[in-house]
């Protein structure tokens, strides 16, 4: 019976469980989506698991060890399809702030023997390890756009997924530009939609939890930031988030690290 | 003891329904339990070293990241923390009020989410909700509304339901309106009769005799049932500010586990969560939920943590009673936040999250840069007595087959509802008799 029904998975790295949690978020599509479906390997859920291969795996998580960079390669080996969901497993999450500093450093400011401590250095995204068919951003992903996702992918269609600004998002729904009216600092300019511009109609500046869209300008965004008044080393915060790991964020931020540095100097 | 000794090893390598990855680890010498671990393999993610050299303000938003399921209790947490250091204390008014309103939506969708889809499917015979759904559809999906009624409650005061973006220190970046709120009356009412339903639901389930004697640790809000704020007190006497917090508990790092396992420095394992919440706050329940519990039969004192169960279903009438009372009583602040002036000082925060009490503690500079950051998630603390729990269930219940055996030690795991994502963090069970 179950047998003919497409079987989904959903594998955990290192993350919050915020991404996978959406899915049982879904309170009115979950039973639904179970009827059409076979939930076949979903430990936060369910003891029973079901050996693959599965036509559809959803990864949370970054890869930040050994063991994580090897089981990776067994997921994607048992998945017809691997989605990425989240800003842990598409850019390496908040975790990546390691990538900036000495992971011997900060293990010893957590723990008190460090010995005991396996990690590797970076935390990276699932893409620098293994081939991925789609990436869903955000931190955490929008709920909405993981069932489509998943629809789309059980139904074997590109998922409808705007990749464009969070800006775009704030001018459909008629929110007033924070930026504009009232000087806020905004990221909504090079920010991946998806959220439904949340921050700006909580009279709140986007902080960018969605990770860069297609072709952010960061460069003359940064400007206008500083023209409102933020420092360098406000500048490298705002990019240095849960999508720091991110081409475009992580640039951004080294190229005002390095304006910082330079600034003491002179 | 067995001239022969038998050694017999159970351990569970994944063990499910709970948040984030762990394992569990029991090893029999005959009649005698040799070792006992709940081990925490999540790997670690290194917050406390993440956030020094960032602003105070980010903790917030950064310290969210570390538990998908309870963000609220972190930002909660911090804003406290961050708000102590630089000598302002929200206690009362609005603001508070909205901010335990907020935490009342994270009690409900967690608890709705541990009792229905975690917890319940131990003592009815399946591996998940999904799969108990085939069986009982309207029990899961009274739960699932529950559940969706305390994201509702998330997702309008907070902006979303996980990762909630209107937190600040201060309060909040805007006070819903009252039209706002009014559309949770409903759901919140329904999700108050499903709440009073589990209750005497839960109290039908049947319950291994097991009677715990750990010392109980819950924050003391003499306003109410503690949720946002209060000193932090026990059953043996403990009765301190959070400011204490260091003075009394010591963290300990093990080598079998990725998060640091807290004790009381005189006397060792504690546990902190609902039955804690329940022995020592019970008579500041309001009296729905007061007397939904006593009308399921429990006295005021519960220390079985199978019954845990009851216990949540009771702080889930609380927590929709709350949610309530505040929304009837809403009066929209002129302006949502305080100004919140950094200076150089220590602050502490202590908040119930669902699962149990969380510490922050930090240090701040002038600017307000993060100079030290200390987090001490509830599952770090109850680590230890529910490592005692294990031993205690495998010697009452050693006479099962292994497989039982195992089933029985994931369940007294369950119990507490571990957060391993909290503790860094994720756990795998394994039994031992070799």
């Amino acid at each position: 019976m179950t047998a003919s029904k497409p079987t989904l998975a959903v594998w955990k790295f290192s993350s919050c469980d915020g991404c996978q949690l959406s899915l049982l978020d879904c309170e009115d599509e979950l039973l639904a989506l179970a009827d059409r479906i076979q939930i076949a390997y979903f430990l936060e859920a369910s003891s029973a698991t079901v050996e693959g291969p599965y036509d559809v795996s959803i990864v949370e998580g970054s890869i930040t060890t050994a063991h994580d960079a090897e089981r990776i390669q067994e997921v994607r080996r048992r998945s017809r399809a691997l989605i990425t969901i989240g800003a842990c497993a598409t850019a390496g999450g908040i975790q990546a702030l390691r990538n900036f500093a000495s992971v011997d450093a900060f293990t010893s400011v957590v723990y008190a023997s460090p010995d005991y401590i396996s990690t590797l250095r970076s935390s990276t995204p699932i893409s620098d390890h293994v081939p991925v068919d789609f990436e869903l951003h955000g931190c955490p992903i929008d709920k909405r756009q993981l069932l489509e996702v998943i629809s789309a992918h059980l139904s074997r269609r590109r998922p409808r997924v705007r990749a464009h600004s969070v800006c775009m998002e704030c001018k459909r729904r008629g929110t007033v530009c924070v930026m504009v009216a009232h000087g806020t600092p905004c990221l909504g300019p090079v920010t991946h939609a998806g959220c439904g511009a949340l921050c700006p109609s909580y009279d709140r500046g986007c902080y960018g939890c969605f990770g860069p869209q297609e072709s952010p300008n960061t460069p003359a965004l940064s400007r206008r930031m500083s023209e409102l008044g933020s420092g360098e080393v406000d500048l490298v915060r705002v990019y240095r988030t849960f999508n720091a790991g991110s081409d475009a964020f992580r640039r951004a931020s080294e190229a005002h690290e390095r304006d910082e540095g330079q600034g003491e100097a002179r | 003891m067995s001239d022969t000794p038998r050694t017999r090893t159970i351990r569970t390598d994944y063990l499910a329904r709970v948040e984030g990855e762990g394992a569990m680890y029991v090893r029999l010498d005959g009649e005698q339990v040799a070792d006992v671990k709940l081990r925490i393999y999540e790997p670690p993610r290194f917050f406390e070293a993440m956030l020094r050299g960032r602003a105070f303000g980010e903790s917030v938003d950064i310290t969210a990241r570390i538990c998908g399921i309870c963000p609220v209790a972190y930002q909660m947490s911090a804003a406290r923390a961050m708000e102590d250091a630089c000598g302002v204390a929200i206690d009362d008014g609005p603001i508070r009020d909205l901010r335990r309103l907020l935490y009342c939506g994270e009690w409900i969708e967690s608890h709705s989410l541990h009792v229905y889809f975690l917890h319940a499917p131990d003592f009815l015979g399946y591996p998940g909700a999904i799969e108990m759904a085939r069986d009982h559809r309207e029990v899961v999906e009274r739960g699932l509304q529950m559940k969706k009624a305390g994201n509702q409650v998330m997702t309008v005061v907070g902006g979303r339901e996980v990762h909630p973006i209107n937190v600040r220190v201060g309060g909040f970046y805007r006070a819903p309106t009252r039209s706002e709120l009014r559309t949770l009356v409903d759901p919140l009412e329904r999700a108050r009769e499903i709440a009073l339903d589990t209750v005497r639901w839960t109290t039908e389930l049947s319950f291994p005799d097991v009677d715990r004697d750990t010392e109980l640790v819950a924050l003391s809000d003499p306003g109410g049932y503690p949720i946002d704020l209060g000193r932090i007190v026990s059953d043996r006497g403990l009765d301190i500010d959070p400011a204490g917090f260091d003075e009394h508990i010591v963290e300990e790092h093990v080598e079998h586990s990725n998060a640091l396992h807290a004790r009381m420095r005189d006397r060792g394992a504690y546990l902190t969560g609902p039955l804690a919440r329940y022995n020592l706050a019970g008579d500041r329940l309001r009296p729905t939920a007061l007397e939904a519990a006593r009308a399921a039969g429990l006295g005021p004192q519960c220390t079985n943590p199978f019954q845990s169960i009851v216990v949540r279903s009771v702080e889930l009438v609380e927590a929709c009673d709350d949610a309530l009372a505040l929304i009837a009583g809403y009066e929209p602040p002129g302006r949502p936040w305080v100004e919140v002036e950094p200076r150089r000082a220590v602050g502490h925060g202590a908040t119930e999250a669902p699962r149990g009490m969380l510490y922050h503690r930090y240090e701040i500079d002038d600017d307000g840069t993060i100079l030290d950051a200390r987090i001490v998630p509830p599952t770090s603390q109850n680590q230890l007595a529910i490592e005692a729990d294990l031993r205690a269930v495998v010697e009452t219940h050693m006479h099962l087959p292994d497989d039982q055996l195992a089933h029985r030690c994931e369940q007294a795991i369950r119990n507490h509802d571990p957060c391993i994502s909290c503790a860094t963090h994720f756990l795998t069970l394994t039994v031992d008799r070799g």
